[in-house]
């Protein structure tokens, strides 16, 4: 067992886990940040993305330990008031049917139109879908999907 | 912007799911709640000599471990499949038993044989490992050739030579005879590949008994909540159905998985009667790809004839399907009555049979799968018709176009009669906006860059809105497929529907409050839609089939109408006019041709105070109905393909994919072409990148997002959905359904695109690279 402290949604928080606990489950059973999901168990499906220190990550491969100290933004904690332009993206253009997959296809837009902006690069369509690569939607085809990134990519 | 129907309103569900309010089973935590792991054969057919728990009782945190003989002593019953087919022979389809907990075999790896409970997860599954059983490896089936084979195991004591059942449909003799005086006949042998279906969120269950209340319930992952109730009840003896609730949260997609009740579910609540504790059960994907239904897996030979002009003759198909170990809820009725009914397709063919064999196998149960036997029959059809049209030297359009149906209602030679539909006029509009015409010179340039172009066709058509209640019933079916609805109008004005369909994923919160405002002309924010738990809603038949449309909201408009009815007559009282002077819009009941009205809440408060009633008026405004449709709907359409493969490296790219479809009256396009897009998507996976493999000894291969190929968003191009629609004549809103086209129009398209390209028509689903690759240069082999 270990004590870990992190900062989660802009709120401290701590907890005593075992060293094998993956953030993922501390996020969901120990924080009870049930929004972030577990959908394959070996980081192929990107339902469990957050975001550490600013960058994507899938919280199914992380230790909690290792994310001791660390900045921690779930689904829960992305909209400042209003829904963040990505959320409203989604819903705007159908980006979503189950929701199952949502919080993760949110948490790596939100990263990859960051990531662009901040190197200069255009986020087209093809770069949606290659960057897509680790989100896996079983309802929508992606189509609305890559719509929803591309229209946010545009207001963020 | 009007909210009724056929406007693209926004969803309202997509608040909690976009801010991580969604509620599903796994993010639910009962008070005194603990975890159960399954103890899961590794063997494919085995012989349980023994199973020892000393060593895992004693584990940290370990509650309880049963076993299927304490199971089935307390008098759980065996699960069932619902459907009952009669053989050839008239003898009855051969239901080899299936307990929750194998007892003496298991006939699968991931058949459980033993349920752990313990206080956290990580427990329950270190004590489930350490649960030793004692196996007796038996000789394994793994395919329908291994099952049929001489020396075959034998799975099933009851089903000799593995067999579930040997039915046919049609009229043999004179198909033979039509087929031996044809012009032209093509044959094919054709492979309909296995799929997971794999939605999303892994399968669920939580339940708690109440002890003082002698009550269970349960929080599961289903498609249909009150079937999982009755069937816990009535053939499983959980509880009888008074004393157990089972409710349906937000649900991560199903198609069709989570229509069945499976071990896990029935073993849970058992377990929590046994523990006195909520017991909590959730899938890892391994165990969902080793436990959840899959689909299709069909070996088919068939045999089509052609009239010196083109035109079919009759058809000939006997086709094998795979039932996996044992005998799932629907199983029964998916090779049979949701495929062979539909080997007419869009065309005139006057002689149609067909024979199935259903064969046991030692691998997961096969049970529907988003379009459940329709895209297998798609499949078939569509991919004969290309190859004729190839052997007779026709355009394919051509072909299909002299053959296509005309004149509505149609009577097929396999049950279905098709109400309604314009073939020609979806083939015509996706052919158009495919540019169909010019294919020739972009092939050409692609051949330039070295390229191999191909397009390809399907006229797809499928049957929805199962069914009615009569019909199914005079086929084997063990229920009724009716819907029910309630309406309630509130004192205020506002409305709730309680609905049995189900939604998880479909969007039915919006689409239902939509028919809603349509009706009344109120606000879809002052419409409630109610699902997916057996204390709120009274009965329902669930979602699957593309049912929520046409039978769902049939049962919805049914009860409206009873609620408009009253609101009438309440209306022309308190106004003092007659009914047939009382119009219902802009949430108001007007004279018409005057300025007096009743606001909505108006009329809602009079209802409910009951002050002033017509005589004979009961107070309130709530109505039920229950619809049972008068027929299926045929959703149909054209769907074109146009791929681009590399020869030096087999890799086949989808340059364009155009859906032209007949969907009937449409709620909210912008639901209905998600529903379309994910529909194709999970068509183009089958086609090119899916498939569950088992080895030998029926272990599973491809048990992991590492080794199954799910779609993903770079293996897939944008889509262009069009519609163009005639309305369905059996139900009140003209609708037909939209939910499974997708699946079922596109594989034939996407093969029919790639053997196009490469000039060889022998290529089986999926198409990885080196499956293309091969057969572009077993093709250039044999022209040399």
């Amino acid at each position: 067992m270990s004590e870990i402290k992190m900062t989660v949604n802009g709120k401290p928080v701590r907890g005593d886990v075992k060293d094998n606990t993956l953030l993922v489950e501390f996020i969901r059973e120990h924080l009870r940040l049930t929004g972030t999901h577990v959908g394959c168990d070996t980081s192929q499906c990107g339902a469990c993305v957050v975001h550490v220190n600013g960058k994507a990550i899938k919280s199914c491969t992380m230790l909690a330990a290792s994310a001791d100290g660390a900045e921690v933004t779930t689904i829960e904690g992305v909209a400042n008031g209003d829904l963040h332009p990505m959320q409203k993206a989604f819903n705007d253009n159908h980006g979503l049917q189950c929701g199952f997959c949502t919080p993760g296809m949110i948490m790596s837009g939100i990263d990859m139109v960051q990531r662009y902006k901040s190197a200069g690069k255009t986020l087209d369509e093809a770069a949606i879908r290659h960057e897509l690569e680790g989100n896996i939607c079983r309802c929508t085809g992606y189509h609305n999907i890559v719509k929803s990134i591309a229209q946010a990519a545009g207001e963020m | 912007m009007s909210q009724g129907i056929g406007a693209p309103v926004k969803r309202k569900e997509d608040k909690r799911f976009t801010t991580g309010k969604g509620k599903y089973t796994d993010d639910i935590r009962m008070e005194n709640q603990a975890y159960a792991a399954f103890v899961r054969s590794p063997f494919a057919h085995a012989r349980v000599r023994n199973i020892d728990t000393s060593a895992a009782m004693v584990m940290d945190g370990v509650i309880a471990i049963h076993n299927g003989a304490e199971l089935t002593g307390d008098g759980i019953g065996n699960i069932i499949c619902g459907w009952a087919i009669t053989s050839k022979d008239g003898s009855p389809m051969n239901m080899g038993a299936w307990s929750a907990l194998a007892t003496e075999k298991t006939r699968y790896v991931g058949d459980a044989v033993a349920i752990v409970i313990a206080e956290t997860k990580a427990q329950a599954r270190a004590a489930a490992e350490a649960v030793d059983v004692d196996y007796e490896e038996l000789p394994v089936a793994a395919t329908i050739a291994a099952a049929l084979a001489d020396d075959a195991p034998q799975i099933h004591e009851n089903a000799a030579g593995n067999i579930v059942y040997d039915w046919e449909i049609g009229e043999r003799d004179a198909t033979d005879k039509a087929l031996a005086n044809a012009a032209h006949v093509t044959e094919m042998d054709i492979t309909n590949n296995r799929l997971s279906p794999n939605p999303m969120e892994p399968r669920s269950a939580i339940a708690t008994f109440d002890e003082a209340e002698d009550h269970y319930t349960l929080y599961t992952t289903s498609q249909n909540p009150h079937v999982a109730r009755l069937v816990l009840s009535a053939f499983y003896q959980v509880a009888p159905e008074h004393k157990l609730r089972v409710i349906a949260p937000d649900v991560g997609g199903g198609f069709g998985s989570k229509i069945y009740i499976y071990p896990e579910e029935i073993a849970c609540l058992w377990a929590s009667m046994k523990t006195n504790r909520s017991v909590k059960w959730t899938s890892d994907r391994t165990e969902a790809f080793l436990t959840d239904a899959h689909g299709r897996d069909h070996l088919t030979k068939a045999r089509m004839g052609f009239d010196a002009e083109g035109r079919i003759v009759g058809f000939k198909v006997s086709t094998k399907a795979n039932f996996g170990a044992y005998m799932s809820l629907f199983s029964s009725a998916v090779p049979t009555y949701l495929y062979a009914t539909l080997l007419s397709g869009t065309y005139n063919i006057p002689n149609i049979y067909c024979e199935v064999l259903g064969v046991y196998t030692n691998t997961v149960p096969v049970d529907a799968y988003r379009g459940a036997g329709r895209p297998e029959a798609s499949y078939l059809v569509e991919r004969m018709m290309e190859t004729a049209a190839r052997e007779l030297g026709k355009d394919p359009a051509e072909l299909r176009n002299i053959n296509f149906i005309r004149e509505f209602p149609h009577q097929t030679p396999v049950i279905m009669n098709y109400d309604s539909g314009d073939f020609e006029g979806n083939m015509r509009q996706a052919m158009e906006a495919a540019d169909w015409a010019g294919f020739a010179a972009r092939k050409a340039e692609s051949r330039a860059r070295g390229k191999l172009r191909g397009i390809g066709m399907s006229c797809y058509i499928e049957a929805c809105g199962i069914a009615p209640s009569a019909a199914v019933g005079s086929l084997g079916a063990g229920v009724g497929l009716w819907e029910s609805a309630e309406v309630r109008m509130n004192p205020v004005g506002t409305i709730e529907v309680l609905t049995g369909s189900h939604s998880h994923g479909q969007g039915h919160e919006t689409t239902f409050a939509q028919v809603v405002a349509d009706r009344f002309g109120v606000p879809i924010d002052s419409v409630q839609i109610v699902h997916g738990d057996t204390d709120k809603v009274q009965f329902g038949m669930g979602t699957y089939g593309s049912r929520s449309g046409p039978v769902g909201m049939s049962a919805i408009v049914k009860a409206l109408d009873k609620v408009e009815a009253k609101i009438r007559k309440l209306a022309a009282h308190l106004l003092e006019v007659s009914e047939a002077d009382i119009v219902i819009e802009d949430a108001q009941a007007k004279v018409v041709g005057t300025n007096k009205s009743l606001a909505w809440h108006e009329i809602g408060l009079a209802a409910y105070t009951g002050h002033n009633l017509p005589e004979g008026m009961e107070p309130g405004l709530k109505e039920g109905a229950f619809y049972d449709p008068m027929n299926f709907t045929f959703p149909m359409g054209c769907f074109i393909c146009e791929v681009e493969v590399d020869p030096q490296t087999g890799k086949t790219e989808i340059v364009s994919f155009v859906a032209s479809d007949d969907f009937g009256t449409i709620i909210n396009p912008m639901i209905v072409e998600g529903q379309v897009h994910g529909g194709i998507a999970q068509g183009v996976g089958q086609a090119m990148l899916e498939e569950v493999r088992y080895s030998e000894d029926g272990q599973q291969l491809s048990a992991s997002y590492m080794d199954y190929a799910m779609p993903r968003a770079d293996d897939l191009p944008n889509f262009e959905v069009l519609h163009h629609g005639t309305t369905c004549t059996t139900n009140p809103l003209g609708m037909k359904g939209c939910g499974e086209a997708g699946a079922i129009g596109t594989p034939p398209a996407v093969i029919n695109a790639i053997t196009s390209a490469i000039g060889n028509n022998d290529l089986n689903m999926p198409t990885t690279p080196a499956k293309v690759w091969a057969a572009i240069n077993a093709a250039r082999i044999a022209a040399e």
